[in-house]
């Protein structure tokens, strides 16, 4: 297991309104919810799309939007449900895609791995592992050169450090000042494989470094960590000062993929997964807003209880969509001007 | 968007139309160059990228200068990571930017395969139309000067079977300009296939903004005897076949379809129904790719005009080989056409 911050949260420093605090905190309590939903529905195997679950990974997304304007692009991987959520994508939309459905944010055509809302700066995701990380550093480029003042984040896995099209990435980035934050989420595992049968480290912060560019470690269970180290990356890139890369080191609680994560033990070292436990980045948060009396405990069920009747609705209208028209499957293979 | 008033050509002129006529006239190359100059004229979104498009060379002149005019912003020089820089241009492409990328080999495709085939080809499709991506990927085909294996190929068989790509394959100076400003509009992913063998050729090719419609084969030649399809390089090779089938009295009708995806089959069926011979004629090589498309399209919906099985003049199926003697059995040309058509007559 990397080193982690176990002193008190990095953000003892309270410059975080308790406002955007507590919504951090319902943004992650939503997330959580709306996976554990789909995981309590998925082996009702009506939902016929892989699904890659965020659990255990929320404050990653959350404390990274957070310091996010609504056009700032944002390009994630397979794994994209919670970035999509807390980049404020449309939860009915999300919902209606992963049941393939005409309604859905890609037209059905997508699923779970390819979800898209452009009215909160997500042109699409990316299956490929690291496939979309070049595509968010030319959406940088246009936005310097359109000069926009957008930023691009990337998020991607620590596999994607294996893949050499992300290191051209971050070459190119670097080179051309573009205004992108490399998110790297290690979480340890590709699929079933540690990441100590990967790569040589298990700190990859520190291999990037030599491309110019401030990388640093992030304690990826930490909200606070997150969103500062975050908000100074962003404010680099809004600047003109160019990309930085960060590594979030954190932990993926469910399977590579679908609900549970029944083969656990047959890959995953004794004991790592209750420690990782141990730091659930809501839990932690939800406990010191209420220690520091920002926060009443009835304020969180008041808070559950209206998350999980809009998940209740987002359910409920992507079962009752529509498939999309086996006419219309050859519909989109390429652009026509009177779609857009 | 200016793309609008750029008008798409309505009658083409033939290849060799003009010979001897006191019209403008300028060479492939810089009928490539004068297009993407007038699109960074008349469109700011507009870019040039790749390596060395801003050396001394300029691309073989296609892109000459281009960065003194429009500035270094606007046509770059990148580091060699294909595979990025395609996923950069495509990035750039959705946020509201027209790149042209330019690489000097398509060989190098191969480097960028994950970006154009999973990304570029299928991002329209898999977001129902809601993010497209209109980028032009250029390159150019070498043949000769021992090249050899890894410089000399052509891929558009390869990418054929990706759905999601346009194919466009100019072989007269007036469709590459034609062509080229058609590809920037259109809104696609297009990989723009040029052959280095036809930068110095001439045609005319008017001053004023014009593309040239996809989907849409040229007739070069008319004739009776045998319908010759032939791309790119090929259709200059199989004007020399048709001018010396000529003097034996053969009439060949010559159909460059321009354009790979789409492809005009109303066109190339027409001409089959009047002449009942085939013959294809590719850069590429003999397995899966351009010559085994048309020929199924024949045997699909042209069975019953033909008189004659189909020949196929495509590169053997070997890499391509360095050594001159060794190119010289390798590559097709003319020779090869004449001795297809007469097999079939």
């Amino acid at each position: 297991m990397p080193a982690l911050n176990t002193s008190p949260k990095s953000a003892a420093n309270r410059s975080i309104p308790s406002e955007a605090l507590v919504e951090m905190l319902r943004s992650m309590r939503r997330i959580r919810a709306i996976e554990e939903r789909i995981e309590s529905e998925y082996s009702k195997d009506e939902m016929k799309t892989p699904v890659h679950l965020y659990i255990g990974q929320e404050a990653v997304g959350v404390g990274v939007s957070a310091n996010l304007r609504k056009d700032d692009y944002v390009f994630t991987g397979h794994r994209s449900h919670g970035h999509y959520l807390a980049k404020g994508g449309d939860l009915k939309a999300m919902m209606a895609e992963l049941y393939c459905r005409e309604t859905g944010c890609s037209g059905g055509r997508g699923g779970s791995m390819h979800l898209i809302d452009k009215s909160v700066g997500m042109l699409g995701s990316s299956a490929i592992v690291g496939g979309s990380v070049s595509i968010a550093v030319g959406t940088a480029l246009a936005s310097q050169r359109l000069g926009q003042g957008r930023v691009a984040v990337a998020y991607f896995g620590d596999a994607a450090l294996e893949e050499g099209g992300v290191f051209e990435s971050i070459n190119a980035a670097v080179l051309w000042n573009l205004p992108v934050l490399f998110v790297c989420e290690n979480n340890l595992y590709s699929v079933h494989s540690h990441l100590e049968a990967r790569q040589t480290t298990i700190e990859l912060a520190p291999k990037v470094k030599g491309f110019g560019l401030p990388s640093v470690k992030v304690d990826g269970s930490d909200l606070f960590d997150v969103y500062e180290k975050s908000k100074a990356a962003v404010e680099r890139a809004r600047a003109g000062d160019g990309p930085s890369f960060l590594e979030c080191q954190t932990y993926r609680w469910r399977a590579h993929s679908g609900a549970g994560d029944a083969g656990a033990a047959k890959y995953r070292k004794a004991g790592e997964h209750e420690e990782w436990m141990k730091r659930c980045p809501i839990g932690d948060l939800e406990k010191k807003l209420i220690a520091d009396g920002d926060l009443a405990p009835k304020a969180i069920a008041e808070m559950d209880a209206e998350i999980s009747r809009e998940i209740d609705e987002a359910f409920a209208f992507a079962k009752q969509s529509p498939f999309p028209k086996n006419e219309d499957l050859g519909k989109h293979v390429f652009f026509e001007p009177e779609a857009k | 968007m200016p793309w609008s008033k750029v008008l798409v050509e309505t009658v083409a002129p033939d290849y060799d139309q003009h010979e001897g006529q006191d019209v403008r006239k300028l060479s492939y190359g810089e009928a490539l160059k004068e297009a993407v100059e007038q699109a960074m004229a008349v469109d700011p979104r507009v870019y040039v990228m790749g390596q060395g498009v801003d050396d001394a060379g300029g691309s073989f002149g296609s892109t000459l200068d281009l960065h003194k005019k429009f500035g270094p912003k606007r046509s770059f020089d990148t580091p060699l990571s294909e595979n990025a820089l395609t996923g950069v241009a495509i990035g750039s492409a959705m946020a509201g930017m027209r790149p042209i990328y330019v690489h000097n080999r398509p060989d190098f495709f191969f480097m960028a395969m994950d970006q154009v085939a999973n990304h570029a080809a299928k991002w329209n499709y898999m977001f129902a139309g809601k993010t497209n991506v209109p980028l032009v990927m250029r390159a150019t085909t070498g043949r000769g000067w021992g090249s050899a294996a890894q410089h000399s190929q052509t891929v558009h068989g390869v990418f054929m079977n990706i759905p999601g790509l346009r194919i466009v394959m100019p072989a007269t100076a007036y469709d590459a300009k034609g062509l080229l400003l058609s590809s920037i509009a259109d809104g696609n992913p297009v990989l723009f296939l040029e052959h280095r063998w036809l930068y110095k050729t001439k045609g005319h090719v008017p001053e004023a903004m014009y593309r040239v419609p996809f989907g849409k084969a040229r007739v070069h030649r008319h004739g009776d005897d045998v319908t010759i399809v032939a791309v790119s390089q090929m259709v200059v090779e199989a004007l020399r076949a048709a001018d010396e089938l000529k003097k034996e009295g053969i009439s060949a009708e010559i159909v460059d379809p321009r354009t790979l995806n789409p492809l005009d089959e109303a066109t190339i069926l027409e001409s089959l129904k009047k002449t009942g011979r085939l013959v294809i004629c590719d850069t590429g090589h003999r397995t899966g790719g351009f010559t085994a498309e048309i020929g199924a399209l024949a045997a699909e919906k042209g069975l019953s005009y033909l008189k004659k099985p189909i020949r196929r003049v495509a590169s053997p199926d070997v890499p391509t080989p360095a050594g001159f003697t060794l190119e010289a059995a390798f590559f097709r040309d003319s020779k090869h056409i004449i001795a297809a058509v007469k097999e079939i007559l």
